[in-house]
C-alpha cells in the first residue's frame, strides 16, 4: 500500500502521483492521511486503484471519478464526487452540499447526512444516502438513481427530468413537476440493485421506499405561460 | 466570494488563546478573501468603561487619548494597535467623546463601540492584517472575523468587514445583496448614515434600525429573511456571543464545529481544522434561514 500524508506532500504531488497511474498499474492501494479539509483530494482518477483517505476533505473530492475506489473516512465539503463517471465513492459521515452534482455514473454512497442539492443534475448515477438529504436535492436531475434512507428537505426533486428519487422516510415538499408515483417491479428490481451494489441487501427492504419522478408538465412549452417571457 | 470565521469559547482556559485561533482561521481563509481582513474581538474592560475602536493613521492617533482624556477630564486609557487605537472612556461620556473626536479629530474614524467589542479591520493579506494587530496575543470570549474578496465595491479600509451595527455588536458577511440600494435609501430616510456603497453595511444598518425599533437580534435577523434580497451568511458578534444565519437557499458555504470547550463557524471546514480537538468535535452545517445563536450563560 502507498501511504501519503498530505503534511508532508504537497496535494498537488498526490493527484499527479495518482494521475500519472498506468490502467496496469500495480499500486492497486493508496492510503492518504491528514487531508485537514483540503479541497480536490483524488480528482480526476482514471484506473482502477482504490484510494482511502483518513479524514475530513474540502471540496470536490474525487470529482470526475473513472474506475477508481475512494472511500473518505470522514466527512467531505461541497461536490464530493461531482461529474464522477464510473467507479465507488463513499464516504463514512456527512457530505456538505451538491453532492454527486452532474454526475453520469458509477455509485456514490453517503453513509451520514447530505446537505442542500444532493445530486443536483444527476445524469446517470446512482447516489445512496443513508441518512438524511437537504433542500433541492435532484434539482433538474436527468438519469440514475437518488436512493435515501433518511428523509428529504424542501423542494425536492425541481424541475425533474427523468431520474428516480427513492425515499423511505418524509419528504418535507416536493418541486415544481416532481410526483409521488407507483413503482413497477422492474423499477424495484432496479431499486434493489442499487442497494445491493452499496452493500445493503438483507438489510434494506426495496419495497420501503417511495418513488418520486418527473410528472414531465415541464417538457414542452404551454400556452398559459406566455406571459412568463 | 470572501471568508467568514467565528469562535465562541465555553472553556475560560482557551479564553487566552483567543486571538491566536482567530488569527490561524483567518489565515487558511485568505485564499477566499485576500484583499483585506478584518476582527473583532470581545474582552472585558473596566466597569463603568466603554471602549471605543478608532481608526486613523500614526499621526492622527498621535496624542489623542490625551487630548480626549483632558476634555473629558477623565483618565482615559488607551491601546495602540498599529492604524488603530482603543481608548477607554467613562461610559456615560460616550456621546461627549463622539462629539469631541469629530470636532478635533474628522479624520478619525470611530470603527466600532462597546462595552466588550474592539473591532480591527484593514487592507491586505489576513495574515499579515491579525499580524498588524497583534491578534496572536489578544484574549477573549468569542470573536469574528472576515477575509474580503471584493464585489460589490472599492477595496479599502472602510469596506472591509466587520461592520459595527451598535454597541458591542457587528456584523461579517458572504455573498452580495441584489436590493442594497433601495434599503441603503429607505435606511436613510430613517435616519440612518453609510460611509460606503457596500452592500454588507447596508445589512448591518439594517440590524440597527430593527433593533432601534425594539427588536432583539435574534428577531432583526429573522426579519432580514423578509426584506433583504440576495445572498448570504451572517455572522453577527454580540457582547454575549454570536449569530449565524444563511439565506433561503443557503448559495454560500457554512460549517459550524461544536464541542464542549467552543463553539467554532468557518465558511470552510479548512478554517477549523486547526483548532484542538476538533477530531472529537460535533461539525454540522447550518440549516437555511434558520437564526443560530450562542450566548454565554
Amino acid at each position: 500500500m502507498r501511504v501519503v500524508d498530505l503534511e508532508r506532500t504537497s496535494l498537488r504531488e498526490l493527484n499527479q502521483a495518482l494521475h500519472a497511474l498506468p490502467a496496469d498499474t500495480a499500486d492497486l492501494r493508496w492510503k492518504v492521511l491528514n487531508p485537514r479539509g483540503m479541497h480536490a483530494v483524488a480528482v480526476g482518477l482514471d484506473a482502477p486503484v482504490s484510494v482511502e483517505i483518513e479524514g475530513n476533505v474540502g471540496y470536490y473530492c474525487a470529482g470526475m471519478n473513472q474506475q477508481a475506489s475512494v472511500l473518505v473516512d470522514g466527512n467531505a465539503g461541497v461536490g464530493v464526487a461531482e461529474n464522477m463517471m464510473s467507479g465507488v465513492v463513499r464516504v463514512t459521515g456527512d457530505v456538505s452540499q451538491s453532492a454527486g452534482a452532474t454526475a453520469h455514473g458509477g455509485l456514490l454512497v453517503i453513509e451520514g447526512d447530505a446537505s442542500a442539492r444532493c445530486g443536483i443534475s444527476m445524469k446517470g448515477v446512482d447516489i445512496v444516502v443513508k441518512g438524511s438529504i437537504g433542500p433541492m436535492s435532484a434539482f433538474m436531475a436527468q438519469a440514475g438513481n437518488l436512493v435515501v434512507l433518511g428523509d428529504a428537505g424542501e423542494a425536492l426533486g425541481d424541475s425533474l427530468y427523468e431520474a428516480r428519487l427513492w425515499v423511505r422516510g418524509q419528504v418535507k415538499s416536493l418541486g415544481a413537476d416532481c410526483i409521488a408515483k407507483e413503482a413497477t417491479d422492474e423499477e424495484r428490481q432496479i431499486l434493489a440493485g442499487v442497494l445491493a451494489k452499496a452493500g445493503l441487501e438483507g438489510e434494506v427492504a426495496a419495497q420501503d421506499f417511495q418513488l418520486y419522478g418527473s410528472a414531465r408538465r415541464l417538457y414542452h412549452f404551454h400556452i398559459d405561460n406566455v406571459d412568463a417571457y | 466570494m470572501c471568508g467568514i470565521v467565528g469562535l465562541f469559547i465555553r472553556d475560560p482556559a482557551l479564553e487566552p488563546r483567543a486571538g491566536e485561533l482567530l488569527a490561524q482561521m483567518l489565515g487558511v481563509m485568505s485564499d477566499r478573501g485576500p484583499d483585506s481582513a478584518g476582527f473583532a474581538i470581545y474582552q472585558d474592560a473596566p466597569a463603568g468603561t466603554l471602549k471605543l475602536t478608532l481608526r486613523g493613521t500614526a499621526q492622527s492617533l498621535e496624542g489623542l487619548a490625551d487630548g480626549l482624556a483632558a476634555a473629558l477630564g477623565a483618565p482615559v486609557r488607551a491601546e495602540p494597535h498599529d492604524t488603530h487605537l482603543v481608548a477607554q472612556v467613562p461610559a456615560a461620556r460616550e456621546a461627549e467623546a463622539r462629539a469631541w473626536l469629530a470636532a478635533h479629530h474628522p479624520d478619525v474614524a470611530v470603527v466600532g463601540a462597546g462595552r466588550r467589542m474592539e473591532i480591527y479591520k484593514e487592507v491586505g493579506r489576513p495574515d499579515d492584517v491579525a499580524r498588524r494587530f497583534a491578534l496572536p496575543r489578544m484574549s477573549g470570549s468569542h470573536g469574528i472575523g472576515h477575509t474580503r474578496m471584493a464585489t460589490e465595491s472599492a477595496v479599502t479600509t472602510r469596506g472591509a468587514h466587520p461592520f459595527s451595527t451598535g454597541l458591542d455588536q457587528c456584523l461579517v458577511h458572504n455573498g452580495s445583496l441584489s436590493n442594497h440600494n433601495s434599503v441603503r435609501r429607505t435606511l436613510q430616510r430613517e435616519g440612518l448614515s453609510f460611509e460606503t456603497e457596500n452592500d454588507s453595511e447596508v445589512a448591518a444598518g439594517y440590524l440597527t434600525w430593527r433593533m432601534r425599533q425594539g427588536a432583539t437580534l435574534k428577531e432583526a435577523l429573522e426579519a432580514s429573511l423578509g426584506d433583504l434580497d440576495g445572498f448570504y451568511t451572517f455572522v453577527v458578534g454580540a457582547e454575549n456571543g454570536f449569530a449565524v444565519l444563511r439565506d433561503p437557499i443557503a448559495c454560500k458555504p457554512a460549517v459550524m464545529a461544536e464541542t464542549a470547550r467552543y463553539v467554532a463557524f468557518g465558511s470552510e471546514y479548512r478554517a477549523l481544522a486547526g483548532l484542538p480537538g476538533i477530531e472529537e468535535a460535533r461539525v454540522f452545517e447550518p440549516e437555511p434561514a434558520r437564526v443560530y445563536a450562542w450566548e454565554r450563560g
